[in-house]
């Protein structure tokens, strides 16, 4: 064990460049949706509205990033055969913590989001970083990995609900303090806020709403991505 | 290549740890946590009366104590069979409306609250209702007037429909706005509210769909229907006296 110990010299939280790679690589060059391409189904499911993609996004980085530590901590004890199973259970564990605490703290959201909440256990990229990046690497450096995917994937969930959101409803941020209504004369959603409208000639786009539209807006960030980033590009 | 005997220790001890820990977690958060679910709801039967709470009273900035004070002071609660006689010693609020979905239909008990608000003759009675939406259930409390046939008001909620479709009877004010003055009797004859598609027109029994979730919409005329039905035998008896 003496050439582990040479190795170990390096502090136990060092935050140097690769660890800083670590955190802004799944943002751009392997972002978990746009260029992995997982975790596509609750991007299409929550991201209708931006509050619970929000809410779904910290839920996310909380089980990714705690999820990465453990199975790392645990990494050279897992028995190989059964490691998917082991992962699975300390995902699992962690979103019912996750369920459990909003529930104390917040009953109102825990009813609005829990179905999704749930949904996490099934995200590919939570298990996907577990088998691909904690089962190899140490502690520190998987919590960063989980951290990072973790927000790669609520960027892109933001940002499509942005979208979604705005041209779906005409509003932003509905279901919270600071909900407003933006584009559209449309008095279906909210009552009274006919006035202060920009574009009150514009009727909401229902496509929008449906779970399709969040297909078309993510294949249209991959191509945008990869119009500037080239080195995505696959040329084989 | 681990022995079994290892991989079986490994799996029982961490699940054994896992299980503690939340066991431990769910204990200490469940009296706080069912509290909160206690006020959720009763929020919920409060909110069907939203416009009779008086002025300026709006259930969204209650605090958690002056919905138990409203609740205490002026709700009557009344468990009735589906004869609609009331069964004694039971408060509505103990009634698990998901329970008495699966059970058969004569066997089923039905809360029903009534608010008395202070200082005032009137009388408004709430009742519950649950039904199927598109992927899952969904319910919701109808407050009546005193004539047992206006709609004053309606909340909705459920556990799975979509955002931003289905699930816009619970976070789309208008919809349940658009139930009061709806009446469930035409021309004496009991024919419930309509969610309509394409838009109400006649306005005291439709309201108006949402478009993009018929089917939750359909769930919701055939729960009210079937559901405010239950509470008709009741409502012959309190109207004869």
């Amino acid at each position: 064990m003496a050439e582990t110990a040479v190795q170990e010299k390096e502090p136990l939280l060092a935050f140097g460049k690769n660890e800083q790679k670590l955190l802004s690589d799944p943002l751009n060059d392997n972002n978990p949706i746009t260029v992995q391409v997982l975790g596509i189904c609750s991007a299409l499911a929550v991201t209708s509205l931006v509050v619970p993609s929000v809410v779904m996004s910290i839920a996310v980085v909380f089980v990714c990033a705690f999820s990465s530590l453990f199975t790392s901590l645990l990494r050279n004890y897992i028995p190989k055969q059964v490691r998917m199973i082991v992962q699975l259970v300390i995902i699992a564990s962690l979103v019912t913590v996750v369920e459990l605490t909003l529930q104390f703290l917040n009953y109102p959201i825990y009813k609005q989001l829990s179905v999704y909440i749930g949904l996490i256990i099934t995200n590919c990229i939570v298990m996907g970083r577990l088998e691909a990046f904690a089962m190899a690497n140490k502690p520190w450096r998987s919590f960063l990995d989980g951290v990072g995917n973790g927000l790669g994937y609520g960027a892109i969930l933001i940002m499509v609900a942005l979208i979604r959101e705005l041209f779906g409803k005409g509003s932003l941020f509905a279901g919270s303090g600071i909900e407003m209504k933006i584009i559209g004369a449309s008095t279906d959603y909210f009552i009274n806020t006919q006035t202060n409208t920009w574009f009150a000639w514009y009727a909401n786009n229902n496509l929008m709403v449906l779970p399709a539209a969040a297909m078309f807006i993510i294949g249209i960030f991959i191509w945008i991505q990869r119009s500037y980033n080239t080195k995505l590009v696959d040329i084989s | 290549m681990n022995t079994t005997r290892y991989v079986l220790v490994f799996v029982l001890a961490l699940t054994a740890i896992v299980a503690v820990l939340l066991t431990s977690l769910r204990e200490a958060t469940k009296v706080q946590a069912q509290l909160n679910e206690e006020i959720f709801e009763k929020r919920a039967i409060l909110k069907a009366v939203q416009d009779h709470l008086g002025e300026n009273v709006e259930v969204d900035n209650l605090s958690d104590d002056e919905v138990l004070k409203i609740f205490n002071g002026s709700v009557e609660q009344k468990v009735l069979d589906m004869d609609g006689s009331e069964i004694d010693g039971m408060a509505a609020e103990d009634v698990d409306m998901a329970k008495e979905k699966k059970k058969p239909e004569e066997e089923r008990v039905l809360p029903l609250f009534i608010y008395s608000p202070e200082g005032s003759e009137d009388n408004f009675y709430i009742v519950s209702v649950r039904g199927n939406g598109l992927w899952d259930e969904i319910w919701g409390n109808i407050a009546f007037e005193s004539d047992l046939n206006t709609i004053t008001g309606a909340t909705f909620d459920h556990k799975g429909e979509t955002p931003g479709l289905g699930a816009e009877i619970k976070d789309n004010p208008t919809f349940a706005k658009n139930f009061k003055g709806t009446k469930i009797y035409k021309d004496g004859a009991y024919v419930s509210v309509e969610v309509k598609k394409g838009g109400a027109q006649d306005e005291t029994h439709q309201v108006d769909g949402i478009s993009g979730a018929t089917v939750t919409a359909d769930g919701v005329s055939e729960m009210l229907y079937r559901g405010i039905k239950y509470y008709e035998p009741y409502f012959e008896k309190a109207r004869s006296k």
